[in-house]
């Protein structure tokens, strides 16, 4: 069981997610810099994990089965606060 | 609408996975290791400039006839693209002053590489505004550096602050969306903060201030303008109180009395942020014009490229750096000793205090320099003699430049 942390209603783990079209992600050392052309936020993904999560993220039915897919188990609650984020800084989209 | 929402002010506004704290050291680390590519590279375009500010950081005044050409200007435009740095500050002297502005800025912005430039105001028409508003990608800062003509004329020349005024009025009736007004903090504008807050507003602006540096001019000037202890801690506080005034990260020295200011709280030079000035020289920030802090050019063959990633300057600054006299100090995690262009150009060694540090341990140090030993700024492309600034204001026509 997952609770929403605070601001990130509106995200629903059950829906399909992608990378928002505007967004250039830059690799780095420690993951990647996303930067969205359309609200220029500059955001830091902190782990390489988080990057290939969220770049494969639009091929999945929804947030649950990409983290099934990619994710330690353990790590599934970090991750999809992560992603719950990155939905509000619409560096993720739903498709 | 170029610029409902402002490019971003600081290189640090979010990290998704993060730990309980706002600031992650982990981050910090990362970020002081550096970057593949800058995320907040300044590029001066031209060190011509129709006013002669007091403070001016690059001594701007004359062009450079070493100017970087619009072809090599949009070859800097492409490696920057490669390179995904997604915009660039763009300053001078006073860059609407270069024939080819627009052209590189649309050239720019049509390459994903968004533009945020500062002016002086003094070119920046109503058609100009227009054409501006009608891009994307492009934000504009006029720099201001007081609430009224009589504070702003005595730094930045006579006629200075209604040609500003003028540029902002464009801009607010053209449509142009929210800019930004620009302004150095001195001993002579703390006061006037809530005035300077209230004429960004009445132009519906957003205010951005920054911190004044022994740099350029400023080195002559400094002494005289940088604002006192006690109106700094003025600032650190009236800033506390307004997390939407947007500072560039210029005064994390401030945050070692206490809860930190917004932005990243580290000096950025070399790590994640350079400058590449109009000859092209590139140099670990926009305040250390100066030998000891050129990295390269961007005209040798391996162009920004090489040397943001091989410079040995730039190895250099991103290793761990010794706090040196203020190991000692509990506040040195908030404010990691401050700014090394200040320490740098009044003579203070880089491992140690701000000159402006909170705690006084500065003026100590000041008081130990010997005047003789300060570096010089490099660069100096003054129109007068230092200490003169005379001022033109507004030149309508210039001698042709060279292509």
């Amino acid at each position: 069981m997952t609770v929403a942390a605070p601001g990130t209603t509106g995200f629903d783990p059950q829906r399909s997610w992608a990378l928002h079209p505007q967004v250039a992600l830059r690799p780095e050392e420690f993951g990647a810099l996303a930067y969205h052309y359309g609200n220029r936020r500059l955001v830091f993904l902190k782990s390489q994990a988080l990057v290939d999560l969220v770049t494969a993220l639009g091929e999945f039915d929804s947030v649950r089965a990409a983290l099934q897919a990619l994710i330690e188990p353990t790590e599934h609650r970090r991750y999809e606060a992560a992603l719950a984020r990155l939905a509000t800084s619409e560096v993720i989209h739903v498709r | 609408m170029s610029a409902e929402s402002p490019l971003p002010e600081s290189p640090l506004p979010e990290s998704p996975l993060r730990e309980s704290q706002a600031r992650p050291p982990a981050l910090r680390n990362d970020l002081e290791r550096g970057l593949a590519a800058p995320i907040c590279l300044t590029w001066e375009l031209t060190y011509a400039c129709n006013l002669a500010c007091r403070h001016c950081l690059s001594s701007s005044g004359r062009r450079d006839p070493g100017e970087l050409s619009p072809l090599e200007a949009r070859g800097v435009v492409d490696e920057l693209a490669a390179m995904q740095v997604f915009y660039v500050n763009i300053g001078g002297g006073e860059p609407m002053l270069r024939p080819d502005f627009f052209d590189l800025l649309a050239y720019s912005v049509d390459h994903g590489v968004g533009v945020k430039f500062s002016t002086n105001g003094t070119r920046l028409t109503r058609a100009r505004a227009e054409q501006l508003g009608a891009m994307e990608y492009v934000d504009v800062q006029v720099s201001i550096d007081g609430a009224t003509a009589e504070v702003n004329d005595a730094v930045r020349g006579h006629g200075s602050f209604a040609a500003a005024t003028a540029a902002m009025g464009h801009l607010a009736e053209s449509g142009f969306g929210r800019f930004k007004v620009s302004v150095v903090m001195t001993r002579h504008n703390v006061a006037q903060l809530d005035a300077l807050a209230g004429l960004a507003d009445r132009y519906g602006a957003q205010l951005r201030l920054t911190r004044l540096r022994p740099s350029g001019r400023g080195a002559d000037t400094w002494d005289e303008l940088h604002p006192s202890a006690a109106q700094q801690r003025d600032l650190y506080r009236w800033l506390l109180d307004r997390p939407d005034v947007l500072t560039g990260d210029s005064f994390f020295h401030l945050s070692a009395l206490g809860e930190p200011l917004e932005g990243l709280n580290l000096c950025g030079a070399g790590r994640v942020v350079c400058l590449i000035d109009p000859v092209g020289d590139v140099y670990a920030c926009p305040f250390v014009i100066h030998p000891d802090f050129l990295a390269g050019n961007v005209r040798a063959p391996g162009g920004f490229t090489e040397v943001w990633r091989e410079s040995s300057l730039f190895a250099e600054l991103r290793e761990p750096q010794s706090a040196g006299a203020c190991a000692s100090c509990g506040s040195y995690d908030a404010c990691r000793g401050g700014c090394m262009a200040a320490k740098f150009f009044t003579g203070l060694p880089l491992a140690g205090p701000d000159p402006e540090c909170v705690f006084g341990h500065g003026e100590a140090a000041l008081a130990a320099t010997t005047p003789s030993a300060v570096p010089r700024p490099g660069a100096d492309h003054s129109k007068g003699a230092r200490g003169v600034t005379p001022v033109r204001l507004p030149s309508p026509t210039r001698r042709p430049v060279h292509a």
